[in-house]
């Protein structure tokens, strides 16, 4: 496996890559759009979900141009940056704000942030 | 129609580190709510999560532990869901790449009817991963105006650094999750990544139940029970579910999958009323956190810190000291004991050599008296006032002949309060045995003449009374009697 960042910087792989057109675009119909806007809790009007579609079509159809590139042997991108993650020393160093927070908060009670009911 | 039970068990196990998993708030248990709930924590817009290598250390130790791989790189990933104790609508977990990957836990199963043998198996790890814990909630506690019940949310759990360690469904009664729960609790206490405490949370369980017919090697479909933090509630749980699904299929019923709750009180299971989507987690690569690179020589560097394994102390105490494999077991069911009596096994073989017999029951003296005054004194056995080796030569001194049972007992209670050392004890206080034939006699000689009566009776074949004779003779020399010496000798005296 070799990242993707030497990959991408191996003689001119970008500029060779060219997106073609799918033959048959993935498609996304209404009701895709609206069990997406319900697991992200956004209420959208039709109008609004007419216009998602047509935007996410567009990602995907993207998407699944990108798949047409041959990666085998590349690692999977999961960060923009190529870098490792930094550690932090196992230490105690936050004091308690709470009162500050809590300022922020709609309603608190008993030291509580409180919210509408949630019961599973 | 006979079944076959599946399980599967994903245990989450809180790591006993100082600070958050990404945030450096004190994970301190008990504290007021939300004082340990720092910006990071409740998601504060502009802040970034920072991974807290004390949180990897501990997922590295039981990779090894467990014989698995660490991943050179791994990846955090956002779980998606909305709940108000997650504040920021995502849980940082792994999903794909995971930190610890496959691995396996030998267990020792304790059938839970009584004809069956104890047995050992081997349970596979799928894997285990870094996560942060949520918050909690406090239901029905509070009102609104118009008397709407309002859910509290407590911070103080937010990022807790958890090890998620799957299993694959490999056990086949709830005796044999049971033991592997116990075991994998056993091993985070042993290799020091949790202190295991369930009542507190910091070890819970969720089982993946399912059951097919005899010979099927087809999966049934599953239904997890979620969080048992008990291994009485594991175990009665998955009796319960296991029952249930098969009185559903039997009776021409199909299961349908779903996460259940277990209740306690009613000692059942019940499917929690979830919307469909509700397991649609979305699973992406987290943009905050970089990916984790965990080198070669880090892992080097934890396994040369690491403690013997249990398993290889378990054999030794086998091999080398000779334990019953019931005894080796149950001694290093807890790390800091068996490093206590390793020590003391160390200390103490060779003062007992030639005396082999006498030595394992001496042992096994040792073992239950300190036992019962550790549960007396409410210690842990690091606390002990005495050490291994004062504890070796006080055994010792019972072996070779030196002091009886009984006042090594007495011994035991000076050294406990700080005496000294058991010889030192011994001496001052005029303990020794009296193996001296000739005091014995003058002893039993006197006890014989003051009870002729019980001499005619021993006489006359009533052969009962030896042990009148025994125990008077025995008080008489104020229990510093040999106890050999004075059956033989009375044996001797008191032949007609």
């Amino acid at each position: 496996m070799i990242p993707y960042s030497t990959y991408l910087k191996k003689a001119s792989v970008t500029a060779s890559v060219t997106l073609k057109k799918v033959a048959n675009p993935m498609s996304i119909n209404m009701n895709d759009v609206y069990k997406i806007a319900r697991l992200a809790r956004l209420a959208i009007t039709e109008q609004e979900a007419q216009a998602a579609q047509a935007q996410l079509t567009t990602i995907f159809n993207l998407i699944e141009q990108m798949q047409a590139v041959d990666t085998t042997g590349i690692q999977p991108m999961s960060h923009a940056q190529d870098a490792t993650q930094r550690l932090r020393e196992d230490r105690v160093s936050e004091i308690d704000q709470r009162e500050l927070f809590q300022t922020l908060a709609p309603q608190v009670e008993r030291n509580l942030y409180l919210v509408p009911p949630a019961i599973e | 129609m006979t079944w076959e039970i599946v399980i599967g068990l994903e245990i989450h196990t809180q790591l006993s580190t100082q600070s958050k998993i990404f945030s450096g708030a004190s994970t301190a248990f008990g504290a007021e709510p939300n004082t340990q709930a720092c910006a990071v924590d409740i998601a504060l817009p502009g802040v970034l999560p920072v991974l807290n290598k004390g949180a990897v250390e501990r997922a590295i130790k039981f990779g090894l532990a467990v014989g698995a791989q660490i991943a050179s790189r791994s990846v955090f990933a956002r779980k998606n869901y909305f709940y108000p104790d997650l504040p920021k609508g995502y849980q940082i977990s792994q999903f794909d790449q995971p930190v610890v990957g496959q691995g396996a836990l030998t267990i020792q199963v304790e059938p839970l009817s009584g004809n069956e043998k104890p047995y050992e198996k081997v349970v596979r790890i799928t894997r285990a991963h870094l996560e942060e814990d949520a918050g909690k909630s406090l239901h029905e506690v509070f009102r609104d105006f118009s008397g709407k019940g309002l859910t509290g949310v407590d911070l103080n759990r937010a990022g807790t650094p958890l090890l998620e360690i799957v299993s694959e469904p490999d056990m086949r009664s709830a005796a044999e999750a049971v033991a592997y729960a116990k075991a994998t609790h056993s091993l985070v206490r042993w290799i020091d990544i949790c202190d295991g405490n369930m009542q507190e949370g910091s070890f819970r369980c969720d089982a993946n139940v399912s059951v097919r017919r005899m010979g099927e090697e087809k999966l049934g479909t599953r239904r997890e029970i979620k969080n048992l933090n008990s291994f009485k509630f594991l175990q009665q749980a998955i009796e319960y579910e296991a029952q249930w699904q098969i009185d559903t299929l039997e009776s021409g019923g199909k299961i349908q999958q779903a996460t259940v709750l277990f209740d306690a009180d009613k000692i059942e299971t019940r499917a929690m009323r979830s919307k469909e989507d509700a397991h649609d987690y979305r699973y992406f690569p987290d943009p905050d956190l970089l990916p984790l690179e965990i080198l070669p020589q880090w892992i080097e560097e934890i396994r040369r810190g690491m403690h013997e394994s249990r398993e290889s102390m378990r054999k030794r105490f086998i091999e080398e000291y000779h334990f019953e494999p019931y005894m080796a077991n149950s001694l290093v069911a807890d790390r800091d004991r068996a490093v206590y009596f390793d020590s003391f096994w160390k200390h103490y073989i060779p003062m007992v050599v030639g005396k082999e017999d006498s030595a394992v029951s001496g042992a096994n003296w040792a073992m239950i008296e300190i036992g019962a005054m550790l549960n007396l004194s409410g210690l842990s056995i690091t606390q002990t006032p005495i050490t291994p080796e004062a504890f070796a030569v006080l055994v010792a001194r019972i072996v070779d002949g030196t002091i009886s049972h009984k006042i090594a007992k007495e011994v035991f209670g000076y050294m406990w309060a700080g005496e000294g050392s058991a010889d030192a004890i011994i001496e001052a206080k005029g303990l020794k045995q009296v193996s001296d034939v000739g005091a014995l006699e003058k002893i039993i000689d006197e006890v014989i003449a003051a009870n002729p009566a019980q001499l005619a009776e021993y006489r006359a074949g009533k052969e009962k009374v030896f042990g009148f004779f025994v125990g008077l003779s025995m008080k008489a020399s104020k229990g510093k009697a040999n106890p050999t010496q004075l059956n033989d000798i009375l044996k001797r005296k008191l032949a007609p």
